[in-house]
């Protein structure tokens, strides 16, 4: 398994990796890392991934130089930074941009996992640093929301720092200690500004690490699900792999080509997102007396925002919230199939998996609604089906009428 | 230091080391957290913001309502018609706490109106569910609300809606009733929000 690395020829190469394990590591991971040769349109995601972390924490640094963390120069200082700050324009909306851009690569990214089954074993560890990451991901996306300090911004963290009031007995200390003060505030906005640019960047980038490196221990799944280590060639390297570099960093630069395209595109033309990527109460600023006549957080979240809406109890809809979101990181152990792609596994699982995406859908359309009783009853349905998916799911699986799996990649 | 005492370990001494090690560090790491986790709380300044606000509610014309900031919290000021008051005790039914029972009043605001005097309600505008403010709709049948509203609050964040007492309907997420501050008539047209009266004669 451990790759061979010879002494490189390269005399300063050759002093670098005598004091510093440069090549073999270059070589476990990239070089020589062997990967199933039949990633498809799916595998993009991972690395796109990547990349927008780095857009995030480059033009991230670059919107600190600028940006006034208080209550009273927030606003103003995003206005500045949209006027007078040289590119300053084009550097925040690469930035909120890019936070929506994170969001629909992770859907994809976990998508992929829930068609191929790659958070089955062995990769069970793999899917639950990745579903820490989707949550710290949410943190910092909602951190990062309150900084400019709009009508969205404050009423947004509102409703969300509420959240922690419902539990009971501890609940309402704990709304105070999360705001730092009886309601949102200077000092809110200041902490929530310390969490988003370095708190939680650093645990994001150190499970970014463990996600690959733990990726790499069991290696890579692929669109038939198949393991490639169990047909090796004499020299131990497995048949249907083909080493990550040059093979896969050239297709991924190729996804990222078309990938940069479409965000250059958002960024240039519709930087708003049609009023999703940032919303219209947004462009005033924070008013602590009056709530926009509607508000709706951003997209990303509005599925789970649609669950918390559709219950009629305020500590049950937290908790169907709370659940609609920690029910994923049990996948691994609610999927009973042994086929891991669904490219031959039985009806019953097809079905189930349309039936959440579809409700995943409907809730995030429903999220940007307003809570008529109409789409409040077509929410509890949805809620319903969301649900339906992970509680059928562990009977169906155990039993279901899978096709025989090949035992190479096709 | 001899050479036998090298070579052969004392685990039992090796053992109770490391685990009276753990346990002070243990200790250490918990009073260290003091600090880092006190520090969330609200400062010294935090809690000193807390003066009481005067409302002058002298220009207010009935159905009206008026808006003054304490704490922070918006806090309104409605002055009832006698209409709006008459539909109060016929909407007991449809309500989750007709009586306040469960939600947070002054007790010279334990009555069917939840005010001093019944003309004006004082309310923190605040939704229980998730602290939003609530839009208010004082008219009945108002053309944006579902039909049979009777005139109230409506927060426009999950749909919770409140009568024109602050009291919370049934079959909406909001647990409890709108809170009512502590506040006192200064004279007939000035209320001081944030001020038990017994406090405000002295």
């Amino acid at each position: 398994m451990q790759p061979s690395h010879p002494t490189p020829k390269n005399s300063l190469l050759a002093w670098l990796d005598a004091r510093y394990p440069l090549v073999s590591t270059w070589n476990v991971h990239v070089a020589q890392y062997y990967a199933p040769k039949n990633f498809n349109f799916w595998y993009f995601f991972g690395s796109l991934a990547l990349l927008v972390l780095v857009n995030q924490f480059v033009t991230g640094i670059w919107l600190t130089m600028s940006f006034k963390p208080s209550a009273a120069e927030a606003f103003n200082s995003v206005e500045y930074i949209m006027r007078d700050v040289e590119w300053g324009w084009l550097i925040r909306y690469m930035h909120s941009t890019g936070a929506s851009a994170f969001f629909i690569v992770i859907y994809f990214h976990m998508m992929r996992g829930l068609l191929y089954g790659s958070y089955k074993n062995p990769r069970e560890l793999v899917w639950l640093i990745g579903m820490l990451l989707f949550v710290v991901l949410m943190a910092e996306a909602f951190m990062g929301y309150l900084l400019p300090w709009g009508q969205m911004s404050y009423w947004g963290a509102q409703v969300i720092i509420s959240l922690f009031g419902a539990i009971p007995v501890i609940g309402p200390d704990l709304a105070i200690w999360v705001r730092g003060d009886f309601v949102i505030s200077d000092a809110t906005l200041n902490r929530f500004f310390a969490l988003h640019v370095i708190a939680l960047p650093l645990v994001l980038l150190i499970l970014v690490f463990m996600h690959i490196v733990a990726l790499h221990q069991v290696g890579s799944n692929n669109p038939d699900g198949v393991e490639i280590k169990k047909y090796k060639n004499e020299q131990g390297l497995p048949i249907d792999g083909i080493t990550f570099h040059p093979y896969y960093t050239v297709k991924d630069l190729f996804g990222a080509s078309v990938f940069m395209f479409l965000f250059a595109f958002v960024v240039f033309y519709m930087p708003e997102g049609g009023g999703y990527f940032i919303e219209a109460p947004n462009f005033e600023p924070a008013n602590p007396l009056k709530t926009p006549d509607h508000i709706a957080p951003v997209w990303y979240f509005t599925p789970f925002y649609a669950v918390l809406r559709a219950i009629p109890d305020k500590l049950l809809g937290v908790i169907a919230m709370g659940a609609s979101i920690g029910v994923l990181f049990a996948m691994p152990w609610l999927d009973r199939c042994k086929v891991k792609s669904i490219r031959y596994r039985g009806a019953s699982y097809k079905v189930l998996l349309t039936m959440f995406v579809i409700s995943f859908f409907v809730l995030g359309w429903l999220g940007t609604q307003p809570a008529t009783p109409e789409l409040t009853k077509l929410a509890r349905i949805f809620t319903a089906t969301y649900f339906l998916f992970f509680i059928i799911l562990p009977f169906t699986s155990a039993t279901e009428r899978t096709k025989p799996v090949p035992e190479r990649v096709s | 230091m001899s050479s036998e005492n090298t070579e052969k370990t004392n685990l039992t001494r090796r053992k109770v080391l490391t685990a009276a090690t753990g346990v002070v560090g243990a200790t250490g790491a918990t009073f260290l957290a003091v600090p880092f986790v006190s520090s969330w709380q609200p400062s010294e300044k935090a809690k000193a913001a807390g003066a009481p606000v005067d409302a002058d509610i002298s220009q207010l014309l009935p159905g009206q309502m008026l808006t003054v900031s304490w704490r922070g919290k918006p806090v309104w000021v409605v002055r009832r018609t006698p209409e709006m008051l008459d539909i109060l005790p016929t909407l007991d039914d449809s309500l989750r706490d007709p009586h306040s029972k469960a939600s947070e009043q002054p007790e010279y605001c334990e009555n069917e109106v939840r005010a001093i005097k019944e003309e004006f309600l004082v309310v923190v505008g605040v939704c229980t569910h998730l602290g939003c403010a609530p839009l208010y709709r004082p008219a009945v049948s108002s053309p944006d609300m579902a039909e049979g509203w009777k005139g109230g609050f409506f927060c426009p964040c999950h749909g919770s809606s409140f009568d024109l007492a602050g009291r919370v309907f049934q079959g909406v997420p909001a647990p409890t009733n709108l809170a009512i501050p502590p506040y006192h008539y200064l004279s007939s047209t000035v209320i001081r929000v944030g001020e038990n009266p017994e406090e405000g004669v002295a």
